[in-house]
């Protein structure tokens, strides 16, 4: 496995714990269609959560909230539908939340986390 | 509330408006937005911003900033709001407080540097009219901007010191050790020579009736036109105009400087206190000369003559148009520059000094045998200056070119210091008596003062009437005798014209309509 890769499942199983410390449950994690992938799907309360979780070892090249453009947060609102169709379920709304990290493997990771971005 | 204000000034020709700038942190995405009608050098200022404000050690939030410029209509351009919003942005995220009440005005570079722009004379002085006393600038315009009294004014060089002192965290704000770029010799050097001491009078040699001319035309602020060949030392003459006017009023200093400031990204220290001196080319556009471009007008040459001498050497070869178009600062004293942008007004008091040949071929003066041009020539040489414009300048001087015997006489000619103090009592005399009508000088004096309060006896004026009678003087003309006559008199410390005043005055005229 790739290290970017590892960083991205690292950074992705502690945004998770982090959303279930601030009371949100997770209920799929890397859900793929056509269209593309959900990092995490939670549910706060009665609403959808489509989460995009960016990882970064530094910000040298950015932070990593800089780097979620508007196409992708309008893929991840299309996302949201799609996923709740393909599982059957209804939701009284939608709405996409980004998670940052910065974990540059030596000290405490950063993370930041940001409601309905969008 | 994450809410960040603070202020900035713009400027639409000399006048400056307040700018709140008011910036928003909001929860979401990084994004700087930035409203209020900003023009391309101003939206760039967002690139500007965030590097300069890492690179200070102060890194913008990670979330959408925010950034209006109140009043939202009022276009805005340049770069000198970069420094207020920042600060807006930084006071919005708490980094920096207390500057709510501050106007800043500096550009930003992206080490962090804060840099002059051009310009902070109006603004401060606009600023101070408003109320707002607290002035943060670069330091480079420290000094312009301290030259408006009642400004309290602080210079930085970096906007690390700019945050530091507006309480930012120490441990946080890299002070970074500048290292200054080159000074520009160039720069340096063309603001010497804007400074540089005005050419002397005791260059001239010969050329007493000229000298003479030119001294009244200073001392009663006439306009003047020289008609002479080449090489006659018309140029000569008008560039040494300025040189015996008086020193410029506290007011019409701050004027002066506040335009010169507008055109120069160089910042100017002290108070211009000598009149200026501007001599545009015949080839120069109309928007040089009277003031214009794209955009916010920017004033001309005849702006940048305000309080000062506008020379327009062989002044029939200028586009009629431009010509014309300054027959209304002559009359008013400012230009109003209409363009789509906006309306913009700069002052225009200037004195003009015009001069031509007395044909296109140069030679007819004199006898004028060598004289090549039709008489058809002649005329058309001179109709390209209409008689508005011609009506307005006072006196009318021909030029003769300079005999060997003037030349090689040897005994030197007085200085400018020498005339320059006649000039300055001369004028002292005129605000005392005009002082009630709130006049200044004899150019400004109306006819019909000089009909009633000013009228002289019949005695005195009796080579004029007489003139008038004959028909070759119109109205208008006889007025301008009289104008020049108590120029004449106060030069020579006489406090009301005699006869020889009136005929001596009478001379520059009747000169004029023989050629």
């Amino acid at each position: 496995m790739r290290t970017k890769d590892k960083l991205g499942q690292r950074g992705e199983a502690l945004a998770a714990g982090y959303l279930e410390g601030a009371g949100m449950r997770i209920i799929d994690r890397n859900w793929r269609c056509p269209v593309g992938e959900i990092d995490l799907v939670a549910v706060d309360g009665s609403t959808l959560v489509v989460v995009e979780v960016k990882t970064r070892s530094s910000v040298d090249y950015g932070h990593p909230l800089e780097a979620i453009t508007p196409g992708k947060l309008e893929r991840l609102y299309l996302l949201a539908s799609k996923w709740a169709r393909a599982h059957d379920l209804r939701f009284s709304g939608f709405r996409v939340d980004a998670v940052a990290i910065i974990d540059d493997g030596v000290s405490e990771p950063v993370i930041d986390h940001l409601r309905a971005v969008s | 509330m994450p809410l960040g204000r603070t202020y900035a000034v713009s400027l639409v020709g000399l006048n400056g408006y307040i700018v709140e700038v008011e910036a928003d942190i909001g929860q979401t995405l990084p994004a700087f937005v930035l409203l209020g009608l900003p023009d391309a050098s101003l939206s760039e200022a967002k690139e500007r911003i965030r590097a300069a404000a890492r690179n200070a050690g102060l890194p913008l939030t990670r979330r959408k900033i925010t950034v209006n410029l109140i009043p939202a209509s009022l276009p805005k351009r340049g770069s000198a709001f970069d420094l207020a919003i920042v600060m807006s942005a930084l006071a919005a995220a708490g980094d920096v407080r207390g500057c709510g009440s501050t106007i800043f005005i500096a550009e930003l570079g992206l080490d962090g540097r804060l840099r002059p722009v051009q310009g902070v004379l109006p603004a401060v002085m606009s600023a101070v009219e408003s109320g707002f006393t607290q002035i943060v600038v670069a330091s480079d315009n420290a000094a312009e901007a301290a030259l408006v009294p009642q400004a309290h004014v602080r210079g930085f060089g970096t906007l690390a010191e700019v945050a530091l002192a507006f309480g930012a965290d120490p441990a946080e704000v890299e002070l970074p050790i500048m290292v200054d770029p080159a000074q520009h010799p160039a720069a340096a050097r063309q603001m010497r020579d804007v400074l540089a001491v005005p050419k002397d009078m005791s260059d001239i040699a010969g050329q007493a009736e000229a000298r003479l001319a030119v001294e009244v035309a200073a001392a009663g602020a006439h306009h003047l036109m020289m008609v002479g060949p080449p090489g006659a030392g018309k140029t000569m003459l008008a560039e040494r105009i300025p040189g015996i006017l008086p020193d410029l009023t506290d007011e019409q200093a701050m004027e002066v400087t506040a335009i010169h400031s507008l055109g120069n990204a160089l910042s100017c220290s002290e108070l211009q206190r000598r009149p200026p001196f501007e001599s545009p080319h015949h080839t120069a556009s109309a928007a040089s000369i009277i003031g214009g471009g794209s955009g916010i007008p920017r004033p001309g040459a005849a702006s940048r003559a305000h309080r000062g001498v506008l020379f327009l050497d062989e002044a029939p070869e200028y586009q009629r148009r431009i010509l014309d178009a300054l027959r209304e600062p002559l009359e008013n004293g400012e230009l109003v520059l209409h363009r789509a942008a906006g309306t913009a007004t700069y002052p225009a008091r200037f004195q003009l000094v015009l001069a031509a040949n007395p044909c296109p071929c140069g030679l007819a003066s004199g006898k004028g045998t060598d004289c090549t041009c039709s008489p058809q020539q002649r005329r058309r040489y001179f109709d390209r200056m209409s008689g508005p414009l011609l009506d307005r300048v006072d006196l009318q001087l021909p030029v003769h070119r300079v005999s060997l015997s003037d030349f090689s006489s040897g005994t030197s000619a007085e200085d400018s210091a020498t005339v320059a103090a006649r000039v300055s009592a001369a004028r002292a005399v005129q605000r005392e008596r005009l002082g009630r009508w709130n006049l200044h000088t004899n150019a400004e004096v109306p006819g019909r003062l000089l009909q009633a309060e000013l009228r002289l006896p019949r005695t005195v004026t009796v080579s004029l009437d007489k003139a008038m009678e004959q028909e070759s003087l119109t109205k208008r003309g006889y007025d301008r005798v009289l104008k020049v006559a108590w120029s004449v008199a106060d030069l020579d410390g006489r406090t009301s014209p005699g006869k020889g005043d009136v005929e001596a005055a009478l001379a520059f005229r009747t000169q004029e309509r023989a050629a």
